[in-house]
């Protein structure tokens, strides 16, 4: 499962990342292995992903490179606190693996997949959206080049989990 | 004798060094800025609970430099979980001190959490900190956020007091700007 996380993880190491912060989750978890089992990263297990942006915003102060990972139903966790962003201009990239799409097994995951685009462009972030899985490493690598506040979101037809057994055999 | 924060702050910044700063919003940005303004320092007007981990990302980022977080009872209150993600990560490079007046002061001194005896320290302590306390007297601090190998904690009870605002700069590309310049010098130019 999952065979762009090894794609993602090259890029991330390519582009000199040092901190990945993550809210667990299953559509992220072989890339959130590779990132645990990288020495040149470190990887920060958060409460709520808005801590992630807290944490991205003092790594890139202190003048490293960082990357968030989590789930489309955390993109709301992070909305206020996005406005650091725009505000300082403060780069950040991050990559949601999107729940509430087709093939979604959880009717409460549905609100807020289809809000979790408009949330990030209301508050001044980039979506780009990889549809399949060869799309998401270059349009990481892309992102990490920019230098500006980018999220990738991967449809969920591409983690392909569609059912609450498919998540727990991750 | 009651301690008043102004006069706290002042004295955790005494002869600060290459000691970097991240104030959260409010009057903690104001006590910072009284103390003394510095391109080395931090002061937030927004991100509300994200203090302490923008301290956490600046540790990591600068494991050979002491970092100190100075933010409010409320704004600590509103990212608890931080401290939490601290305690998994246990930077020796950090302290957080949280100025503790009991009150929301920007909004009408309504009564935080920790007026009803909610205790951030041992919340801090239960965490994993090496070093946490509350604070309620005039002792010396200036070992623990130089040299004591952490991640440490300090809530600090300060009388609530309406006092002059003393305001950094607000723009917040300045202050980010500032700060990686004064800190990674022209490294902070190429990203």
């Amino acid at each position: 499962m999952q065979p762009w996380a090894g794609e993602v993880h090259r890029e991330l190491a390519r582009a000199g990342v040092r901190i990945v912060g993550y809210v667990p989750d299953a559509g992220h978890k072989r890339l959130i292995e590779l990132c645990l089992a990288d020495k040149s990263m470190r990887a920060v297990v958060l409460t709520t992903e808005e801590e992630g942006i807290g944490l991205a915003a003092g790594a890139w102060l202190g003048g490293a490179r960082s990357v968030l990972l989590m789930q489309s139903s955390g993109v709301g966790n992070t909305v206020n606190v996005l406005g650091l962003l725009k505000t300082c201009g403060f780069p950040l990239v991050t990559i949601v693996t999107m729940r509430g799409e087709a093939g979604e097994f959880n009717s409460w995951q549905v609100p807020m997949g289809g809000g979790t685009q408009a949330s990030f462009e209301t508050m001044g972030v980039a979506v780009k959206r990889a549809s399949a899985a060869s799309e998401v490493a270059p349009l990481v690598a892309a992102a990490l080049k920019a230098d500006q506040a980018t999220a990738v979101l991967i449809s969920q037809k591409v983690i392909g989990i569609k059912s609450f057994q498919d998540q727990t055999n991750q | 004798m009651k301690l008043h924060r102004r006069d706290v702050v002042k004295k955790l910044l005494e002869k600060r060094g290459d000691l970097l700063v991240i104030a959260g919003l409010g009057s903690t940005s104001w006590d910072i800025t009284a103390a003394g303004d510095s391109d080395l320092s931090f002061p937030t007007w927004g991100a509300m609970g994200q203090a302490a981990m923008m301290g956490l990302g600046l540790a990591l980022a600068q494991p050979k430099r002491r970092v100190l977080v100075i933010t409010g009872d409320g704004e600590m209150l509103m990212g608890l979980g931080a401290l939490a993600t601290i305690g998994v990560q246990q930077p020796s490079n950090l302290t957080v001190v949280v100025i503790d007046n009991e009150r929301y002061g920007e909004t009408g001194m309504q009564t935080t959490h920790t007026a009803a005896g909610v205790n951030l320290a041992g919340v801090a302590k239960a965490c994993g900190f090496k070093n946490s306390k509350v604070v309620t007297k005039n002792v010396p601090l200036r070992d623990i956020v130089h040299k004591t190998a952490g991640p440490n904690f300090l809530q600090i009870k300060v009388v609530a007091e309406k006092l002059p605002l003393v305001l950094p700069p607000q723009d917040g590309v300045l202050l980010k700007d500032r700060f990686r310049r004064a800190l990674l010098g022209k490294a902070a130019d190429s990203g």
